[in-house]
């Protein structure tokens, strides 16, 4: 597996900062119309995470005029310009799948105070790093 | 045929292209390989170079099999191919051919390689046919069924989809994108699914279909 793990990693952004489930973010996407290109931001709450290595995703959740709205994301997709993490939620589990019953105010999530954001994700790039020399 | 690897499947995958979406690939441990011999048109018929593929120790190796590489003066390998060329002087016994020299990112390739072996199936397996109602009084389940027409021919047709052994025979996968190429590590991608399990040996050549096209 070493091998396809050397793969995955030529596309593996570390650019971005860690994004955790209950995270409220922000989702800058490039977007091609023909030629032009622009960028579109996407916005909403982080509510499920999937996937390992290249192929992890995250699902944001918004409510757009009284619609909710969710978006599934390659985490390292090139179409990702920025993510942008503006406050980090108090959650107890994996999958905040309960959100999409919720309504108005009762579908908030308690804010996490006191920690940082947008680090760009030093700690896991460097693990990597080490694990493919080694291969 | 003029571009060809050997190589060991060693998993599937997904990358993004550039245009961001994302593509399944399988990832091969290509080459290199080594020139072992060369065949002539005026001592074989036919044209091609023979080359060799994962360093072996020698003890593993029967006398014939040492012969070929003590031949050649090159170390000892496992596994040895075959293919046809058009220029035999382009290459030299005991020329190490490694991936970055034959395939580069967007080249058309087919991938050959033993498929995993199913055993002796049935036809629901083996050929997708429906079979029967499970219940409600029904006796044929996933039986064959209908042999043919009777008197006329009086024989099974040629052809006819029966039970028997499944995968485990070599299979062609063919146009096949590169999607990846890593010429320091051998690493090759191509996209879509290879035969066999992982760690299969698969012999990867250029497009028999996309060659044709090209020279016609």
């Amino acid at each position: 597996m070493d091998l396809v793990r050397a793969v995955e990693q030529s596309q593996l952004r570390q650019d971005l900062p860690k994004v955790e489930v209950g995270d409220y973010v922000k989702v800058a996407l490039r977007i091609t119309e023909g030629s032009r290109e622009r960028i579109q931001v996407f916005e909403g709450t982080v509510i499920a995470m999937k996937g390992t290595g290249l192929s992890e995703t995250i699902t944001v959740r918004r409510i757009s005029y009284g619609v909710g709205v969710e978006r599934i994301l390659p985490v390292h997709a090139p179409t990702i310009d920025n993510i942008e993490v503006v406050r980090k939620g108090v959650v107890r589990r994996a999958k905040l799948y309960y959100l999409r019953d919720r309504v108005g105010k009762k579908a908030r999530l308690r804010e996490k105070l006191n920690v940082k954001t947008n680090e760009a994700h030093v700690e896991k790039v460097e693990a990597v790093e080490t694990e493919t020399s080694e291969a | 045929m003029s571009k060809f690897m050997l190589g060991r499947k060693a998993g599937m995958t997904q990358i993004f292209d550039e245009a961001g979406k994302v593509i399944p690939v399988t990832v091969i441990a290509c080459g290199p390989v080594t020139v072992i011999s060369k065949k002539t048109m005026e001592k074989d018929g036919y044209q091609a170079i023979q080359v060799a593929y994962e360093e072996v120790k020698e003890n593993k190796l029967n006398k014939p099999q040492k012969g070929q590489f003590e031949k050649a003066q090159t170390a000892t390998f496992r596994n040895l191919a075959e293919f046809r060329v058009d220029d035999l002087d382009q290459y030299e016994i005991g020329q190490e051919i490694n991936l970055a020299d034959m395939f580069q990112v967007g080249d058309a390739v087919d991938v050959r390689g033993k498929s995993k072996g199913k055993g002796f199936q049935g036809n629901v397996k083996r050929h997708g046919q429906k079979g029967g109602l499970e219940a409600h009084g029904s006796k044929y389940h996933r039986r064959v069924g209908s042999m043919g027409s009777s008197a006329t021919p009086s024989r099974v047709r040629k052809g006819k989809k029966m039970p028997g052994q499944m995968g485990n025979k070599m299979i062609s996968v063919l146009n096949l994108d590169v999607a990846f190429v890593d010429g320091e590590r051998n690493i090759l991608a191509v996209k879509g699914a290879i035969p066999g399990s992982n760690g299969n040996l698969v012999t990867i050549t250029d497009s028999v279909k996309v060659n044709k096209v090209a020279k016609a």
